[in-house]
C-alpha cells in the first residue's frame, strides 16, 4: 500500500501539466461532440476506450459521415502509427510490470509515454507502479474532461483558445532534456528532419508514417556508427 | 447524426480496434518471454530520441508560414518555453510559461 501511495505521490507532479490541458482540450471535446447532437455517452465512452486524442476528434467527423468500418479501422492505424514507435521504446522497460502491463499498453498516449519513457521517479519509487499512476492520472484528466463537456455542452462559455499548447510545451522541454542528457544528437536532430521534410513535402494530412518510415531508414543506415559510439549492443 | 446507433458502435469498435492495434503490436510481436532481435533492441535505444522529435513537428503541423500570422507566436511561445528551460530546468515552470504567453498571443495579440 505505501508502495503504491509513493508511486502516487511522484507520479503527480508530472501529470500536472497534462491535468491543465486534457481538462481543458476533453471539455472542447465533449462540447464539440455535444454541438453535432451526440449524447454524452459518446465522449464519455471514447475517452475511455481509444484515448488518443487526435483521433477521437476524427472519430467524431467519421460518425457524421456514411457507414464505412474499414475505413475507420484503417485510418486509426495511420493516424495513430506512430505508437509502433512508443511500443518499440517500451518493451523493456514495461517488461516485468506484471498485470499492470496491459492497462501501460492499453494507456499509452503521447503524453503518458513522453512522461513514462523519458522520466525515472525518485530513488525508491516503483517504476512498474509509478507509470501506471502517470498513464491512469492522465486517463482520468481526458475522462472527467471529456464526460463533462459532453455533460454540459452548449452552457459553458470560456476562452481557453491556445490551452492546447501546454503539448508542444511539454514535448519541447522533453526534447531539450534528452538533449541536454544524451551525447548522442543524431538520432533527435534526424527526427526532426525526417518529419519536417514529409511535413513540408507531403501536408499535414499524410506526413506521419513516412516520416516514420524516413526515421528508420536513417536509424538502419546509421546502426554501425550509433552503436560504436554509444556503446549500444 | 446519420448513422444508426449499432452502426455508430461498430465504426467506434473500429477505430479502438485500430488504435489498440498499433499499441498492443510492438508487444504481440516481441515478447518478453523471448529474446528480442538486436536489431529491435537497438531501435529500443535509439527510436525514443527520434520519436521525440517527430512529437515536437506533429504539434506545430496545422502551422502555414504563408499566411498571417506565419507560426510567430508558436515561435515566440517555443522560444520563452526553450529559454526557460534551458535556464532554470524546471518542467513545470517552463511549460506554465510557455502555454500562458501562448493564450495570451493568439487571444489578444494576433486575433
Amino acid at each position: 500500500m505505501n508502495q503504491k501511495r509513493a508511486a502516487l505521490k511522484a507520479a503527480f507532479p508530472y501529470t500536472l501539466p497534462i491535468c491543465a490541458g486534457f481538462t481543458f482540450l476533453g471539455l472542447a471535446y465533449g462540447i464539440y461532440m455535444n454541438s453535432m447532437g451526440f449524447s454524452f455517452v459518446y465522449p464519455m465512452l471514447m475517452s475511455l476506450l481509444i484515448f488518443a486524442g487526435s483521433m477521437e476528434f476524427v472519430t467524431v467527423s467519421l460518425l457524421v459521415s456514411s457507414f464505412h468500418p474499414l475505413h475507420a479501422f484503417l485510418l486509426a492505424l495511420m493516424v495513430n502509427a506512430r505508437h509502433l514507435f512508443y511500443g518499440i521504446s517500451m518493451l523493456d522497460q514495461y517488461r516485468g510490470t506484471g498485470k499492470k502491463k496491459f492497462y501501460l499498453i492499453f494507456g499509452m498516449c503521447d503524453e503518458s509515454f513522453t512522461i513514462n519513457c523519458y522520466n525515472d521517479p525518485p530513488a525508491g519509487v516503483d517504476k512498474g507502479w509509478f507509470m501506471f499512476f502517470v498513464t491512469l492520472l492522465n486517463h482520468c484528466y481526458w475522462f472527467l474532461g471529456s464526460t463533462l463537456g459532453g455533460l454540459l455542452g452548449s452552457l459553458i462559455h470560456f476562452n481557453t483558445e491556445g490551452i492546447n499548447f501546454v503539448m508542444t510545451a511539454l514535448f519541447v522541454v522533453i526534447f531539450m532534456d534528452q538533449w541536454f542528457h544524451q551525447k548522442e544528437h543524431v538520432p533527435a536532430i534526424l527526427g526532426v528532419v525526417s518529419s519536417t521534410i514529409c511535413l513540408v513535402g507531403l501536408g499535414s494530412g499524410s506526413f506521419i508514417v513516412p516520416s516514420m518510415i524516413l526515421i528508420l531508414l536513417g536509424l538502419t543506415l546509421l546502426r554501425g556508427r550509433l552503436q560504436k559510439e554509444e556503446g549500444i549492443s | 447524426m446519420t448513422m444508426t446507433t449499432g452502426q455508430a458502435v461498430i465504426t467506434v469498435a473500429a477505430v479502438v480496434l485500430g488504435t489498440m492495434l498499433t499499441r498492443f503490436l510492438p508487444f504481440l510481436l516481441f515478447p518478453a518471454n523471448k529474446p528480442t532481435p538486436k536489431y529491435i533492441q537497438y531501435l529500443g535505444k535509439v527510436l525514443p530520441c527520434a520519436v521525440i522529435g517527430l512529437l515536437v513537428v506533429y504539434c506545430l503541423k496545422d502551422i502555414s508560414l504563408l499566411h498571417w500570422p506565419y507560426g510567430i507566436p508558436e515561435a515566440i511561445a517555443i522560444g520563452v518555453t526553450a529559454l526557460l528551460h534551458w535556464w532554470k530546468r524546471n518542467m513545470l515552470l517552463s511549460i506554465a510559461a510557455g502555454t500562458l504567453v501562448y493564450m495570451g498571443l493568439v487571444q489578444f495579440v494576433f486575433v
